[in-house]
């Protein structure tokens, strides 16, 4: 399968992985409801082959692609990487996948190309929780250039090696390991090279609590709870927080992306 | 009335004890599969919200017991005390398992509680409930006479601070917190005078003098 080629390690450390079980039961994925546990049990109504993604924009080669014409040629990877959601609770994850710069590449980005724009799949047929409005679906988010082409941020297409299942965003999605969950936007049917920062469904709902960037970082709080510390999933009823890290761990790749930056102000 | 009198003699027949029974047993058996994997990977956060839901709902079923009086002539009198220890029991978990198994630590307590205005909001109506709950009692029934039903009277406000608190803390819009503030605001308004009184004209002038009181 697509998902289930793995390769070399990057950014992996010591992290020892959540249980496959945890990874795929508890979820947020508003597309299927906002229980942790509504993904897992209504995901599976989402029909995934076939699937294509539009690219267009500021690209050489727009167009609609099928799924698996467009990873063909791409390098696989595992890439274990700490995922940190903004309501204070985290994992370690296992993903297969390949790097986005590689797909960027492949369609050619144009010069005036300045943002990434992508969109979940919006078929409230199949996705229960779409018919409440919840979100003014489909949901959306976006990368600045310059962190979409970052060698971290990677299309993923599976986990422990298996494709990867729809409560956890089938049959692709984005993984930006160094910002908050909701960046790495589920089961993308659409991706745009824009010029202007895109909107992006939390920062519409919420542009106080939920900046453009959502950058892990435990120095600025969310306005209803701190950032300052997370619980790993998996730990049971008695398991204690552990210290949130700048950049979810990753601030030696990445801080350099956000030099002159104020951080509290572009949060 | 039909329905009524039935359901009357069916409940005079259930000891209220059962009724703390059957409200206890759900916290046991919670916390029983939190500690053994029941409530998925982050038991934490699941008992938290479901002993506060479970809370709320008590608040709410609590506020039910007069309206079914006077609207519809079922009586669940004698089991208020009961609902509303047990509301109290759940709040006071729910916080537990917040002070305790979550945060566990005084610093992030008391910094939650002061900067994000959907813990204030649930503190104050855990406050609210303290004198209840600690007057809950036959003694201070009695003691307090006429202020006992005046003090209780803040229930009102611990179940909307309670609605509100829920409604806060989700994120986004969602349909569940909205429909218990719907109910608790509805609930609440039938406990208004002017929306009363032409309710129970409504209903049959006849008994308008049959249940006077009651929160």
């Amino acid at each position: 399968s697509l998902g289930g080629i793995a390769g070399r390690g990057v950014a992996q450390g010591d992290l020892e992985p959540n249980s496959y079980e945890d990874i795929t039961s508890y979820n947020n994925f508003y597309e299927f409801g906002t229980g942790k546990e509504d993904p897992a049990r209504y995901a599976s109504a989402m029909t995934t082959d076939p699937w294509s993604i539009e690219i267009d924009g500021l690209v050489d080669a727009p167009g609609t692609y099928d799924f698996a014409e467009l990873v063909t040629g791409m390098t696989m990877e595992e890439r274990i990487y700490r995922f940190r959601c903004v309501e204070a609770w985290s994992m370690v994850i296992p993903w297969n996948g390949f790097e986005l710069a590689q797909l960027l590449d492949k369609v050619g980005v144009q010069s005036g190309a300045k943002y990434v724009a992508f969109e979940t799949l919006y078929r409230p047929e199949e996705m229960r929780g779409t018919r409440s409005p919840v979100i003014d679906w489909p949901y959306r988010e976006g990368l600045r250039l310059d962190e979409a082409m970052h060698p971290l941020t990677i299309m993923a297409t599976g986990l422990y090696g298996k494709p990867m299942p729809n409560q956890n965003g089938a049959p692709i999605r984005l993984v930006v390991p160094w910002k908050y969950g909701f960046k790495s936007i589920k089961s993308i049917v659409k991706i745009s090279l824009v010029a202007e920062e895109p909107k992006t469904s939390w920062n519409m709902i919420a542009p106080n609590e939920y900046g453009f960037y959502s950058n892990v970082n435990p120095a600025v709080d969310h306005p209803r709870w701190s950032q300052a510390t997370e619980r790993m999933v998996g730990g049971g009823l008695f398991a204690s927080r552990q210290d949130t890290l700048m950049f979810n761990g990753y601030e030696e790749d990445v801080a350099a992306l956000y030099d002159g930056m104020d951080l509290q102000k572009s949060f | 009335m039909g329905l009524a009198d039935p359901i009357n003699k069916t409940v005079r027949r259930v000891p209220v004890w059962s009724v703390y029974l059957m409200g206890a047993v759900p916290m046991g058996w919670l916390f029983y599969q939190g500690a053994t994997g029941g409530l998925g990977p982050e038991p934490i956060k699941a008992l938290e919200h479901r002993y506060g839901l479970i809370a709320l709902q008590l608040l709410v079923a609590g506020l039910c017991i007069t309206p079914l009086i006077r609207f519809v002539r079922i009586n669940l009198m004698r089991f208020r005390r009961a609902i509303g220890v047990l509301a109290f029991s759940y709040v006071a978990a729910h916080l537990l398992v917040w002070l305790v198994l979550d945060l566990r630590s005084i610093a992030l307590i008391w910094s939650d509680i002061v900067k994000r205005p959907y813990i204030t909001i649930g503190m104050v109506g855990f406050l609210c409930l303290q004198p209840l709950a600690m007057t809950s009692n036959n003694w201070s029934v009695r003691r307090l006479g006429p202020l006992w039903r005046k003090l209780h009277k803040l229930t009102y406000l611990a179940v909307l601070l309670g609605a509100v608190h829920f409604v806060m803390l989700v994120k986004g819009w969602q349909w569940e917190p909205l429909l218990y503030l719907g109910a608790i605001v509805c609930l609440l308004a039938l406990r208004i005078p002017a929306i009363q009184g032409p309710l129970l004209q409504v209903r049959g002038g006849a008994m308008k003098s049959a249940h006077p009181r009651g929160g």
